[in-house]
């Protein structure tokens, strides 16, 4: 899971073409913010071996100072507790991102391919989905189900994104189907999907890989606050935005319980940001 | 005129008064000593207009630039002088450098659409312009407007003096630019390439205009272009340029009748011509790049008359004639030039023709708007048909349907007796093999993201012609064919220059192994010495594979060379047909001649 976490944008940039990846590695932002991704990252993912104690093991009263982050309402340690609580808010994010890129992107190039009615039609019906505030489309589904399962987060927080990233894929999608190299392969007589797969995805690769940085963020931070409304898939165990709502209560004698949390994800989404900005930067110079 | 041109040169050049001096220019990019230009020495005396010719990548709008005191970023003029009068421009604070443009030194740029505010009327930007530079008082602007724009031709009611710039066309954008440039009453005028991307009706219109305009108030005028046949037209001295230098210099009459460096021959050799049929030639190799230019002689390893000393010594610009320069140092050894070289005949009108494309009774609609009407004509076997027009007459909306690009339209077009569907989709498979389309822009035909070897594979894989090791053998052969090494197999097409694109684009199209190439403006993109190559490698397939090709082109010089049989469009009609010599030598139609009448000429 390393590997796919935090180095995700590495593998497809280094396919685009090698200068890419360098000029990308020269942007200072990208740099900066895949060091912080990455650090976080291996946080999470290491963390679970790492902690001082267990995931619901207590050290102490509840809101005591015992410890480097003090305990939380339940006695538990914060540090300990933030250790845990990472990988799987990463995990789903992640795999909620690849599924909204891989969806929004198919909405957006074939409703940008086939053009007229077709893009009327798909387009207007993304508006639809689009109006629906993210979290409120996700509450609807949770609050019918007893137990929320990881998957159903995955598809929820990528359904809510996909729209978005839509948008952005039809727009890119659009100043290439008119391109003549389309025409070329039409003119062939090409498959449609065949022409949309080879010819145009291809060059939508640097602005897409942006826009799946950009939501990446955004589905840590959606994802961070389903738990804080106390969707999770197992009550007990820890989780970021579960822990910011469980220690509410004394933010004032307890503050750490609250900030840990709120911090990492709030360095993590500034990381992950400043990635996809550098990635837009390098796109944008890069031209031709 | 020409000998008054000459003798009158002669006595101007002693003299700068009015005019201005470019000495000893040397333009280099900014923290690299690497030149753009250099060693640029060139007299603009007043009333006398300068062609400064070169190919992309020669550097001569950074010489039309520096003559105002400015490099673009990136860009450095590191040595030498622009005498205007007593001043040295490149010396001056920026202040005065500031109020000598426009006021003094003026430019027009290559796309006026950009130069004017789109949200401000013509007429108030001609106001505002007269203001900033202090000329009339506030009530004598709006006169001295409609005077400049009454100078250069243009309507000067109220009514046109509340367009935008968007409510204009081209040609009068043109000279909108041209009457914004000329109110300040300049005393020297930077043109750069202002008539590219203009009809030729429009460009004979601005260039006169132009011409009349420096003549009569005693302008000199730099008129950059890579247009050998406009320069001809308008210039009375013209400089050559390549690699950054100038490579030749002389009057007009001189430069086109006894070309002198094997470079500006080598450009004469590859441009047609109106009178007659031409063999064109290109120039092997490309232009080199600033940083890439060889030691020596810049053009040695392109020219054919290259010899050892020229790798080595770096040659100076030595006098052929009085008022003749040529940087060549075998120019006395190459002997002479010919215009008449490579002449051949004109196609035979009487050949004996074998229809496989007929199209008759042609509508074509872009949505409700019908743009093609009743257009009828065939295409014989190994024949080359040229459609001619100026912009919006139809010429490429008829080629797109050939191809199979445009589904819209009404009427038949046959192939070998049967049918054509509408829209490639219609079409069987072996239509769509055997009619092959090459596109206007190689930089956009060509999809960035796949190497050399996917995109010529693609349609021997589709059409089942080879696949695998069999059909990268055929690439190679086919890429040897249109002139380019196996090394570009791996290469992506953002590597290669325009010529070498087109030559992929028509590689791609060979591989399908057609009977039908429809050209749709294929060398418009390109510097004209490869335009040379890519028609003459076009002639040679047409020879060799019998294929027949629908030529579309703006350029009836071009049309002259390459094709049998022409139509000439306008407005989406066909208003003259029969062959090339018949109707450009004995034209019957009134617009024919008037095209022929204001296409620049060479000859």
């Amino acid at each position: 899971m390393t590997t796919t976490a935090d180095a995700a944008p590495t593998p497809l940039a280094a396919t685009r073409t090698p200068s890419a990846w360098q000029k990308a590695l020269k942007q200072k932002r990208f740099v900066a913010g895949s060091v912080i991704t990455l650090l976080v990252a291996l946080f999470a993912v290491f963390g679970p071996f790492l902690a001082p104690h267990g995931e619901n093991e207590v050290v102490g009263t509840p809101f005591s100072s015992a410890g480097p982050l003090g305990t939380d309402y339940l006695g538990q340690d914060v540090l300990s507790r933030l250790m845990y609580g990472g990988l799987e808010i990463l995990v789903i994010a992640l795999l909620a991102t690849v599924f909204s890129t891989v969806l929004g992107t198919l909405i957006g190039v074939v409703a940008a391919y086939g053009g007229g009615w077709w893009d009327e039609v798909i387009m207007r019906l993304n508006d639809v989905m689009l109006a629906f505030p993210q979290i409120l489309l996700s509450l609807v589904v949770l609050t019918a189900v007893n137990q929320p399962k990881a998957w159903m987060l995955v598809v929820l927080v990528g359904l809510s994104n996909a729209p978005r990233t839509a948008r952005i894929a039809r727009g890119v999608a659009l100043g290439l189907v008119s391109r003549d190299f389309v025409h070329a392969a039409e003119a062939l007589g090409e498959r449609r999907s065949r022409i949309i797969l080879a010819e145009v995805l291809p060059n939508m690769n640097a602005p897409l890989l942006a826009e799946a940085g950009l939501r990446l963020t955004f589905s840590i931070t959606l994802v961070a606050a389903i738990g804080f409304l106390g969707f999770t898939t197992d009550p007990g165990a820890a989780n970021w935005g579960q822990m910011i709502s469980e220690n509410r209560l004394a933010m004032s004698t307890q503050a750490w319980g609250v900030l840990a949390p709120v911090l990492i994800i709030a360095v993590f989404t500034i990381g992950t940001n400043l990635m996809a900005d550098g990635i837009a930067q390098v796109n944008q110079r890069g031209g031709d | 005129m020409s000998a008054t041109t000459s003798d009158a040169s002669g006595s101007r050049r002693s003299t700068t008064a009015g005019g201005i001096a470019v000495q000893d220019l040397r333009v280099s990019l900014t923290g690299r000593d690497v030149d753009v230009v250099d060693d640029i020495d060139l007299v603009l005396s007043p009333g006398e207009v300068v062609g400064l010719v070169g190919e992309s990548g020669s550097g001569k709008t950074t010489v039309g630039t520096s003559l105002l005191g400015y490099a673009r970023p990136g860009a450095l003029i590191e040595r030498g002088k622009v005498l205007y009068g007593d001043r040295d421009v490149l010396g001056l604070p920026w202040q005065q450098v500031r109020q000598l443009r426009g006021e003094e030194i003026a430019y027009v740029p290559q796309d006026p659409a950009s130069a004017l505010n789109p949200s401000i009327r013509i007429g108030k930007q001609i106001v505002e312009l007269m203001a900033l530079r202090g000329i009339g008082t506030a009530e004598s602007r709006l006169e001295g407007a409609r005077a400049g724009l009454a100078e250069v031709g243009l309507p000067n009611d109220d009514d046109f003096l509340r367009r935008y710039a968007h409510q204009l066309s081209g040609g009068q954008v043109q000279r909108v630019a041209l009457a914004m440039a000329f109110l300040p009453r300049p005393k020297v005028l930077v043109l750069d390439e202002p008539t590219t991307g203009l009809d030729v009706t429009t460009q004979g219109m601005v260039l006169d205009t132009m011409g009349a305009l420096c003549r009569s108030h005693g302008v000199a005028a730099l008129y950059v272009t890579h247009d050998l046949a406009v320069v001809a037209t308008i210039a009375d001295r013209v400089a050559v340029m390549y690699a950054g230098q100038v490579v030749e210099l002389g009057d007009r009459d001189q430069i086109f009748r006894r070309p002198s460096h094997p470079y500006t021959r080598a450009l004469l050799d590859s441009i047609p011509h109106l009178r007659q049929a031409r063999a064109l030639a290109g120039i092997p190799g490309r232009t080199p790049a600033p940083g890439a230019r060889p030691e020596g002689c810049r053009f040695h390893d392109r020219c054919p008359y290259a010899v050892e000393a020229c790798a080595t010594t770096l040659p100076q610009l030595v006098p052929v004639d009085p008022g003749h320069d040529a940087r060549c140092i075998r120019v006395g050894e190459i002997g002479t030039w010919d215009i008449s070289l490579g002449t051949v005949p004109d196609a035979d009108p009487g050949r004996q023709r074998d229809v496989i494309l007929r199209i008759e009774d042609l509508d074509v609609y872009y949505g409700r708007k019908k743009v093609v009407h009743d257009v009828s004509f065939d295409l014989a076997n190994a024949e080359v048909v040229a459609l001619v027009g100026e912009s919006g007459s139809g010429k490429t909306t008829i080629s797109r349907c050939v191809g199979g690009l445009h589904r819209e339209w009404q009427g038949t077009i046959d192939f070998e007796g049967s049918p054509l569907g509408k829209g490639s989709r219609r079409r069987s498979v072996s239509d769509r093999k055997r009619i092959q389309y090459i596109f206007q822009n190689p930089y956009l035909s060509l999809n960035p993201r796949l190497t050399i070897e996917q995109i010529v594979k693609r349609p021997m894989e589709l059409f089942g012609i080879a696949s695998g090791r069999q059909a990268t053998d055929k690439v190679v052969e086919l890429l040897e064919q249109v002139a380019l090494g196996p090394a570009v197999l791996r290469l992506q097409a953002s590597r290669l220059s325009g010529g070498e694109r087109q030559r992929v684009a028509i590689a791609r199209a060979l591989a399908a192994e057609p009977d039908v190439l429809v050209c749709d403006e294929v060398t418009s993109a390109l510097d004209v010495s490869v335009q040379g190559s890519i028609v003459a490698l076009l002639e040679e397939l047409r020879k060799s594979r019998g294929i027949s090709m629908l030529f579309v082109t703006h350029n009836l010089a071009l049309v002259r060379s390459i094709a049998a049989r022409v139509q000439i469009l306008n407005g989406g009609r066909v208003v003259e047909s029969g062959s090339v010599v018949e109707v450009m030598d004995s034209p019957k139609e009134e617009y024919t001649r008037r095209l022929l009448a204001n296409s620049p000429r060479i000859d």
